[in-house]
């Protein structure tokens, strides 16, 4: 199993919007090494003839009747947000200077 | 930032372009992708919303079986394979339009894949291959702000109604379209309509791109004639009319030759198009940004499609809407320029419906085309809510037929019907508008007229018959219109015989 650089795990804590410093780099990039190739192991039991599994139990086509059910009040929708303005829910600026 | 704007000529002389579409149809569903709260358009702002789609933690999303249903009959119709067995995928961003932080999509195992779609342009036929149609969920509506303009450059902050947010999406995205670069843009267009007629045909969505359920992205590379590679694209977004869509690709090709005749390159980027000026500007520039690490997704299972479904759905197809113009223009007799119109004018499903009601294709089709559309437009709406149903053209053209009213008179009956006098009977009654029926009052109109015109009694007697349209004329006007000029005319020529 490939090494995770340090260059690709500060491109993911962009990705995922996580404000991480030199230091932190350092110290997470090697921890999250160990931790994929603690997973990697299960690849020296599984062979190629194993599929990779997304879901744990064997079931498909679970569909729901297209009947309208009951939704939440707006007051219900909103009463976690942090900002409210016309019954919308108040965002920051989406594009930032970088963008 | 100035642009050089090759002009089309130049552009198809030089360079080949390739074309991509990609059209996300909303569908009409009684409730959105994955959890049941209603899918109608214009709600108050966040009152359609639940757990689910409002991406709360511990909220389970269950696949809308209708939805599944749909999008296998869309693949069929566009003659694609369907997916023995695929899953749902998450694709990450962090963009507030999706609560969740992510957009349940299809990745690598899209329902529906490998189809085409066969596209008239001016008699020629070009073969359209789409690459896959796959499931998804559309995004929550957002307005920007403050800033000069309400876009979202400059905005101070942005409000979300996630009324939107989860309404079942189908995206069909075709493979790169080689066509001849003078073609280009009205293949672009044909493609988009055919395939909206498709949508509407199979009754999967309201298909309104005006209202956003049918949205297209154009993308478009250039390259010189005669190189093997592709050019770098553009990607075109919500492009919302066909007219809008041919534009795009005109705009883009002269943009991009622009930029290439320059020896520049393309960047490859996002636009938005603009209506007004039927430019496009740069939107947001792919980067690292848009790299969305889709991975399959755990709280759905797979969905798959036995093939007894999809048969049983295959036999549930409507006829392809392009051959039944054909088959209905050969049956109605009409040129193909009277084709045209009615299939601008959107007149072909209420024409149908009228001749199922037994009138003569023709008289089906000046009331709509002619009269009908006339009004539509005046009142600016869709030809099928100008007020007036097949039946009551029906009817109308059957008093006419009766020689109750001409057609002079069925216009007025028409305004009636527009205004909700009733039905055609009752205007007719109310209005007054029955043709004189009884010769009475009509010969002693003609006595009158003829006592008034004697040199044209003297013609009419000499053997010119023509002559005797000024008396019919007077007559028509004596009767305000409420006469039958042939039988006008028999009284005439028998008087003076």
């Amino acid at each position: 199993m490939s090494q995770l650089t340090r260059d690709e795990v500060a491109h993911l804590a962009d990705l995922a919007r996580i404000d991480l410093d030199d230091a932190e780099l350092d110290h997470l990039a090697p921890q999250l090494n160990v931790i994929l190739e603690a997973v990697a192991s299960i690849s020296g039991v599984a062979g190629d003839d194993v599929p990779p599994t997304s879901h744990p139990i064997p079931l498909t086509n679970v569909f729901r009747e297209d009947v309208v059910r009951p939704s939440l009040s707006a007051e219900q929708a909103l009463s976690g947000a942090p900002a409210v303005e016309e019954q919308r829910f108040r965002v920051p600026r989406i594009l930032g200077d970088e963008q | 930032m100035t642009e050089v704007l090759v002009p089309f000529d130049e552009v198809i002389a030089k360079y080949d372009p390739a074309l991509g579409l990609e059209v996300h149809v909303e569908l009409n569903t009684n409730t959105k992708m994955f959890c049941g709260c209603p899918a109608v358009f214009g709600g108050e702002p966040n009152t359609q919303v639940c757990p689910t789609c409002l991406g709360l933690p511990g909220a389970m999303p269950v696949v809308n079986g209708k939805a599944v249903e749909s999008a296998i009959r869309i693949g069929l119709a566009l003659n694609c394979s369907i997916a023995e067995w695929c899953r749902f995928a998450r694709k990450n961003y962090f963009y507030p339009d999706m609560p969740k932080n992510f957009q349940t999509s299809q990745y690598d195992e899209p329902i529906a894949f490998d189809g085409w779609l066969d596209v008239e342009v001016e008699g020629e036929t070009f073969r359209v291959e789409i690459e896959r149609a796959h499931m998804e969920e559309d995004t929550g509506k957002s307005t920007h702000v403050g800033g000069a303009t309400g876009r979202i450059h400059g905005a101070d902050y942005s409000l979300v109604d996630y009324n939107r947010a989860g309404i079942p999406l189908i995206e069909i995205v075709t493979r790169p379209i080689l066509v001849p670069a003078e073609k280009a843009p009205a293949v672009a267009r044909a493609y988009v309509g055919q395939l909206r007629d498709l949508i509407l045909a199979l009754g999967v969505s309201d298909a309104r791109m005006d209202q956003g359920s049918i949205r297209a992205d154009v993308n478009l590379s250039l390259a010189p004639k005669g190189a093997d590679k592709l050019g770098t694209r553009s990607e075109t977004k919500n492009v919302n009319s066909l007219r809008s869509v041919e534009r795009a690709v005109r705009f883009e090709m002269s943009r991009h030759a622009g930029i290439l005749d320059a020896g520049g390159s393309v960047l490859q980027e996002t636009r938005h198009f603009h209506e007004d000026t039927g430019t496009t500007s740069s939107g947001r520039e792919k980067s690292d940004a848009e790299d969305y690490r889709y991975f399959p997704e755990p709280d759905l299972v797979p969905v798959a499609p036995s093939r007894e479904w999809v048969e049983e759905l295959r036999g549930t197809l409507p006829e392809n809407p392009t051959q039944k113009r054909a088959r209905l223009q050969e049956e109605y007799g009409f040129s193909d320029l009277e084709m045209r119109d009615v299939w601008a004018a959107g007149a072909l499903p209420l024409i149908e419906a009228t001749v199922a009601e037994g009138t003569a294709p023709q008289s089906a089709r000046k009331w709509w085309v002619a009269e009908l559309l006339r009004r539509a437009n005046d009142a600016g709406v869709e030809l099928a809510e100008v007020g007036v149903t097949p039946q009551q053209v029906a009817e109308v053209q059957a008093l006419v037929d009766a020689k109750t009213i001409n057609d002079k008179l069925a216009r007025q009956v028409f305004d009636g019907l527009i205004a909700g006098e009733g039905t055609a009977a009752e205007v007719i009654e109310k209005r007054g508008l029955a043709l004189v029926s009884d010769d009475g009052p009509l010969i002693a109109a003609i006595d009158d007229a003829l006592a008034a015109q004697p040199d044209i009694a003297e013609k009419i007697r000499g053997g010119n018959h023509a002559a005797a349209g000024a008396v019919i004329g007077a007559v028509m006007k004596a009767t305000r219109g409420q006469a039958d000029a042939a039988r006008v005319r028999e009284l005439i020529l028998e008087k003076l015989a």
